[in-house]
């Protein structure tokens, strides 16, 4: 079983995130830049799914070179090894752009199950399994909170309003990961050291036969045209409960006319 | 004026159209002629039809199948993209839902065009607004290329009446081998509630790790229903199982942004805010002066839950 799992490296959510203003894109110099959090449940999954069946891991990411630190968590979780897309063109791109990227990335490698996560902190969009099962003509099995590989079926319990959709697909397919379907493993410190031995191989546009006006800022399908901080909220009222706290709140909600 | 297609949806108990759907009419308007597209099931364009019509439809395009169903996502990307090129509109209007972004996705690739996803607001010459990074900046964005394709995130833009004619237009389906990939072999509902829909809800009661327990969680149930409100939960309260999954606020649970939300007994992680953020007003109740939840919200009650929420309860009872 040939697994490659998607790997995104963000600036990290618990910090004050922004854009650039020389461009409008996400600052990621400057910012604590880590593993898309949501990404560590599919490669736990990865590791679990290879645990049972036998295979191999591989961690495919397109980002800036920063993105090794993202890498080396995934191989120190335990993954095989890794592709790493590393091109100066590729800053600035869209979803779209950035599927292409991926898509030719995926075709270079074999696979027979790739796993995503659901979706991703600076884009928060949870659109890149829809595109890459567009774009590459495999069935899309998004939004896993449970999943299970049975010969050449794969089985997953898709999150719902309410409740779960039960999802077969044939394989190859890819499959995106809820934060509900497990829980990550830390690296121990004998995966640590061994990550730093497995194979990262780079590689260009050139490398993936992608013409580099095609991707990037200058050729974006949807761009940022401007932007600001949300305003800061005026001071709120903070009272302390002196036995009178759940009448000033209902005051409150009376002078805003909700009760 | 340009024709403007609407992606319609089906509310969960599937006898009207989802709020977000006469949102989604709404904010069309700004862009042209509003047209209705439905897809599903046999019948699904009777459920549908008028509602469509109140809220500005002018043509309600309704393309039937068992297929559409049996199979996630690509059926209905494939038929809304045969639309897009039937009637070349100056753009799409899809409600943000995961499933609905997810067609917005495959559809721009059909057609070559850019999408934008969870926008609050249109503007008429296409430009959107969209919030980033947990509701910290403010984005204005626009689509370069093909037939602009939206989401509209929920309760963003309230639903207005504009009556119209409504005229049905039935679509031949017809689903292509690889859009047939992926089965759904079975819907499984594991909560029903009589509470309003937590994404729609326009007041949101939830309650975090503060609570203590699942039996306890009455008190925020009580609180939530002397309000009308809709319940939530913290993820913290989730994986303690105080409260079930799907009714989790925050990062990889739902977005709300309700006219009121209280969040009681939970401290305000940025993956918690992430979810509630954009809330009009935000009470917090919390014993800890010091949580981070206070900076968020417009009033404040630092103190015991278990004390607080019964008396505030029994209050706003009174009071009706
Ligand atoms: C990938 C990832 C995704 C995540 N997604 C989400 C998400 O979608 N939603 C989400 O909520 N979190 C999410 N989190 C978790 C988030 O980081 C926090 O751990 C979580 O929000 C904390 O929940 P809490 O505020 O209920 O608990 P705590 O942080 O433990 O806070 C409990 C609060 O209750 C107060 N309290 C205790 N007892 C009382 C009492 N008797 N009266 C009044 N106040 C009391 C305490 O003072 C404290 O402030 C995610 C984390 C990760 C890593
Ligand atoms: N640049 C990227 N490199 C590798 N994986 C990515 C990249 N962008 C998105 N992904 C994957 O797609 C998932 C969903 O991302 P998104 O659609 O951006 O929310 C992420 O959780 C990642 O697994």
């Amino acid at each position: 079983m040939n697994i490659v799992v998607l790997v995104k490296q963000v600036p990290d959510s618990g910090t004050q995130r922004t854009l650039d203003p020389s461009d409008n894109t996400v600052a990621r110099a400057g910012a604590d830049n880590v593993v898309n959090e949501i990404d560590e449940y599919a490669i736990e999954e990865a590791l679990t799914v290879k645990e049972a069946q036998g295979g191999e891991v591989t961690v495919l990411t397109v980002g800036p070179a920063s993105a090794t630190d993202a890498i080396r968590k995934a191989l120190s979780m335990g993954a095989d090894k890794a592709v790493h897309v590393v091109d100066d063109a590729i800053h600035g791109s869209c979803a779209i752009q950035t599927s292409a990227i991926l898509a030719a990335a995926l075709q270079q490698m074999e696979y027979d199950l790739i796993l995503t996560g659901a979706t991703s902190t600076d884009g928060q969009v949870a659109v890149m399994p829809a595109l890459l099962a567009e774009r590459l003509g495999l069935p899309q099995v998004s939004g896993a909170q449970k999943l299970t590989v049975e010969g050449s079926t794969v089985k997953v319990n898709r999150q719902t309003d309410g409740g779960y959709w039960a999802l077969e697909a044939p394989l190859p397919a890819i499959v995106s990961t809820w934060d509900t379907i497990n829980e990550p493993r830390y690296p121990s410190f004998k995966g640590i050291m061994a990550a730093k031995k497995k194979p990262v191989e780079t590689k260009t546009l050139a490398d993936l036969g992608i013409d580099p006006s095609t991707v990037g800022l200058g050729s974006a399908t949807s761009s940022v045209v401007d932007f600001a901080g949300r305003p800061p909220k005026g001071e709120g009222v903070k009272v302390t409960d002196e036995g009178d706290g759940a009448q000033k709140f209902v005051d409150y909600l009376a002078g805003q006319k909700i009760v | 004026m340009a024709e403007v297609l609407v992606l319609a949806e089906v509310n969960a108990t599937g006898d009207g159209a989802r709020k977000t759907t006469l949102e989604a009419l709404t904010a069309a308007r700004a862009l042209g002629d509003v047209s209705a597209v439905v897809i599903g099931a046999p019948g699904v364009g009777a459920v549908l039809r008028e509602k469509l019509a109140e809220y500005g439809a002018a043509t309600v395009y309704v393309a039937e199948s068992p297929e559409v169903d049996e199979f996630l996502v690509a059926p209905k990307a494939e038929v809304l993209a045969q639309l897009v090129g039937e009637k070349s509109p100056a753009a799409v209007v899809i409600p943000s839902s995961p499933e609905g972004k997810e067609i917005a996705a495959r559809l721009a690739l059909k057609t070559g065009s850019g999408f934008l996803t969870d926008v609050t607001e249109i503007q008429p010459d296409g430009t959107a607004t969209q919030l980033a990074f947990a509701g910290q900046v403010i984005v204005h964005s626009k689509v370069n290329v093909g037939t602009p394709i939206y989401t509209l995130r929920g309760n963003s833009v309230t639903p207005e009446p504009a009556p119209a004619a409504g005229t049905e237009q039935q679509v031949t389906v017809s689903i292509s081998d690889a859009a047939k990939a992926t089965r759904v072999v079975d819907r499984v509902v594991e909560q029903k509630s009589s509470r309003p829909e937590l994404t729609e809800a326009g007041i949101v009661v939830s309650g975090g790790r503060g609570v203590a327990s699942a039996e306890n969680f009455s008190i925020i149930e009580a609180l939530a229903d002397s309000l009308g409100a809709a319940v939530g939960a913290s993820r913290a309260a989730v994986d303690s199982g105080f409260y079930p999954h799907s009714f989790q606020v925050g990062q990889t649970g739902k977005t709300v942004s309700p006219q009121l939300y209280v969040a009681v007994g939970i401290s305000g992680a940025i993956q918690h805010r992430a979810g509630m953020q954009t809330s009009k007003t935000i009470v917090a109740i919390n014993k800890d002066p010091e949580a981070p939840i206070f900076e968020l919200a417009d009033f404040g009650v630092v103190g015991d839950l278990n004390v607080v929420v019964p008396q505030a309860t029994e209050q706003i009872t009174a009071r009706k």
